[in-house]
């Protein structure tokens, strides 16, 4: 049940994941994992997963190659069967329902359209498995090419288009039918980088058109989950490590892997945690002591990391604005519009980033950081990986 | 280096169109010549004249062997089309512990020679086979009571067995090829089984299905051993034909007439077989 471990760290916030959505609960399904496992032999590669994605919202489970976010989104589509737990459609129990009987549209990153189809015939490919009549289909098949920008490519077959437009033929034959549930897998890893940026401006758009549709986005790039999902999952190791709205996540990660793996961070290893106002709490780090949220309410006393974004550091050359911590330059790197400056503070490699400074440090210069209390988050650390 | 580069390349001794010839000397002693032969032999012994054509594929002996190599080589492809495609479906897309073995399997049939599965047909369906045998003991009947294996069928079920393998290869081979991913995401829209092999399978097995379909067709024309080791009563095909004609009987020139008739129906199929294959190979190219 590592479900519940991860909904107790969870930050309030997030935590009523199931009833901030209700009100989007339109005419769209929820998926649902119950307690799911998947096993192959004496492998167990998804552990008693639980996960509710409420009508109309866009989920992103992300993780490292063979965290079991793939199989996650392929017991969903019926490819996998799970060795316990159920799945849910809407109320639909269909955790041993064959695939085509499931009303899902799914989306790989191969595209996997059909070769000997034209477009047209791509699209319409879902509407005839379903035994729509000809004129729905005459109707559906414009209006959905329509939808992904690729109205005048209908009589072309697919070798004939680029891999941005293939893709969105197929987004375009998934929605097709009107599914329940839209899964998309990996969708935009097949793209280069700014045909992939472009296509994620046109999934958010495309998401808006259609604001009921609910849909399970599995990826390994945090910022398709951050541009996109309302909610994200982060999975290690068959297990859902850390669940939320996708701000608070990046915001107040719930433990180490995820501070770690939803966006750089620095995690400083502090002790000795003091109460402060509010949520504020005091931590010693090295020789300084330096405030920060208690979101997560960590014991008083205890030891924990104080997670800080490279983006909250502000620079100053010396320590007299409070929360400092004073280091040595090991590095600077202009990337046109920031500087990355990383150096060494209390035994740990901090990186931090800036807007373009007109007179960056040196390599070896001593210098000195501060942040805002209210941006940066105390975190506990893994019990299980840390 | 650089001028060890430049001495590189050795002078030419001869064109490089000489060599063709050694190729074409095989070709025209080994086959041409035979053939140019057999095609002088069926022209008569004396003047060349078209009477003995006229006269041999006028008799009610060569149409019933042409009737029965047609009939036989249609429905022999059918079978081993039919049987292939089912066989490769399953091997390659059903999920079954020895899939792998049953594979390999395909190619040891593939080696062995045609008359042994006849010879095994014959200990199995007939008159003194097992199930012959069995059946006669069981029901105390004084006949044997299956006799398919004489006659057409039997020759037909031969053929499908032995060269259904021949269409399964490169079918097995085109199903490794097609995206999984496909068949998935077909199946999200849908689509049921039987409308995936339809409309997702079949058509990226079509040319690999025309290529085996017309080996097959080649081969169960000119099949021999097969229809001579059944021994069925009144099933004459082209092939045994030419030998009963040539062995049995000295008629040289008649057997020389089908035999070129049987080579003109070998190179018009072959022909066709090219012309299919360049147009899934061409125009259609990106089909699989």
């Amino acid at each position: 049940m590592a479900e519940a471990t991860v909904m107790e760290r969870m930050p309030a916030s997030s935590k009523p994941v199931v009833a901030s959505a209700s009100a989007a609960a339109a005419s769209g399904s929820r998926i649902g994992f119950e307690d799911v496992s998947v096993t192959y032999g004496s492998l167990t590669v998804l552990h008693s997963f639980t996960l509710t994605v409420n009508p109309g919202e866009i989920v992103a489970l992300i993780g490292p190659s063979g965290s079991g976010k793939t199989t996650a989104l392929r017991a969903v589509a019926g490819f996998v069967k799970p060795s316990s737990g159920r799945i849910l459609i809407g109320d639909r129990d269909v955790t041993y329902l064959a695939p085509y009987d499931r009303k899902i549209g799914m989306v790989v990153q191969n595209y996997a359209l059909f070769p000997h189809m034209r477009v047209d015939e791509n699209v319409a490919f879902g509407l005839r498995a379903h035994g729509a009549a000809e004129d729905v289909i005459r109707k559906r098949v414009p209006e959905c090419l329509a939808m992904v920008g690729m109205a005048a490519y209908g009589k072309r077959y697919p070798r004939e288009l680029s891999g941005g437009q293939q893709q969105r033929v197929a987004i375009a034959r998934a929605l097709a039918p009107r599914p329940q549930v839209l899964l998309l897998d990996e969708p935009l890893s097949a793209l280069d980088a700014q045909i992939r940026r472009s296509m994620l401006d046109e999934l958010a758009k495309l998401h808006r058109d259609l604001p009921n549709l609910t849909v399970l986005y599995v990826t390994h790039d945090q910022t398709e989950a951050l541009t996109l999902a309302n909610h994200i999952g982060i999975m290690r190791d068959g297990r859902l490590q850390a669940f939320g709205g996708a701000q608070s996540l990046f915001r107040h990660p719930p433990n180490r892997f995820a501070a770690e793996f939803l966006g750089r961070a620095n995690l400083l290893p502090a002790s000795d945690l003091q109460p402060g106002e509010g949520d504020r709490a005091h931590v010693r780090f090295g020789g300084t002591v330096l405030s920060a949220r208690n979101h997560h309410r960590l014991p008083k006393g205890s030891d924990c990391l104080v997670c800080v974004r490279p983006h909250d550091f502000r620079f100053t050359r010396t320590a007299t604005e409070p929360n400092s911590i004073g280091g040595t330059v090991v590095s600077v790197q202009w990337q046109g519009d920031v500087h990355n400056i990383t150096f060494e503070a209390g035994g740990q490699t901090v990186r931090m980033t800036s807007t373009p400074m007109a007179s960056p440090p040196a390599i070896g210069e001593a210098i000195a950081v501060h942040f805002d209390p209210d941006e940066v988050t105390l975190v506990p650390e893994d019990a299980r990986h840390g | 280096m650089a001028e060890a580069a430049i001495a590189g390349p050795a002078p030419r001794t001869a064109p490089q169109s000489l060599w063709v010839v050694p190729p074409l000397l095989v070709l025209a002693v080994l086959f041409l010549y035979p053939l140019a032969l057999i095609a002088r032999a069926s022209l008569g012994e004396e003047a060349p004249s078209f009477a003995a054509f006229e006269q041999v594929l006028k008799s009610g002996q060569f149409i019933d062997g042409l009737y029965h190599t047609v009939v036989i080589a249609i429905s022999a492809t059918a079978g081993c089309l039919v049987l292939g495609f089912i066989l490769a479906l399953v091997i390659a897309f059903v999920p079954f512990p020895g899939a792998r073995l049953a594979s390999r399997l395909i190619d040891t049939v593939i080696a062995l020679p045609t008359f042994l599965v006849t010879l095994a047909f014959t200990f199995i369906y007939g008159s003194a086979g097992i199930i012959n045998e069995t059946l006669m003991h069981v029901l105390g009947l004084e006949l044997p009571p299956i006799n398919f294996l004489y006659s057409q069928w039997g020759v037909i079920l031969a053929e499908v067995t032995v060269y259904t393998p021949f269409v399964m290869r490169p079918l097995l081979a085109t199903f490794s090829l097609i995206d999984q991913a496909q068949i998935e995401v077909a199946s999200s829209l849908g689509a049921r089984p039987a409308r995936i092999v339809r409309r997702i399978i079949l058509p990226a097995a079509l040319p690999a299905l025309v290529a085996g379909g017309s080996l097959c067709l080649l081969l169960t024309v000119n099949e021999f051993g097969i229809v001579l080791f059944i021994g069925a009563k009144d099933v004459i095909t082209l092939p045994l034909l030419i030998y009963s004609k040539a062995i049995q009987e000295f008629d040289y020139t008649t057997a020389c007439v089908i035999a070129v008739v049987n080579v003109v129906l070998s190179l018009g199929l072959y022909t066709l077989y090219r012309i299919v294959v360049a147009h899934f190979g061409g125009k259609s190219a990106g089909v699989v």
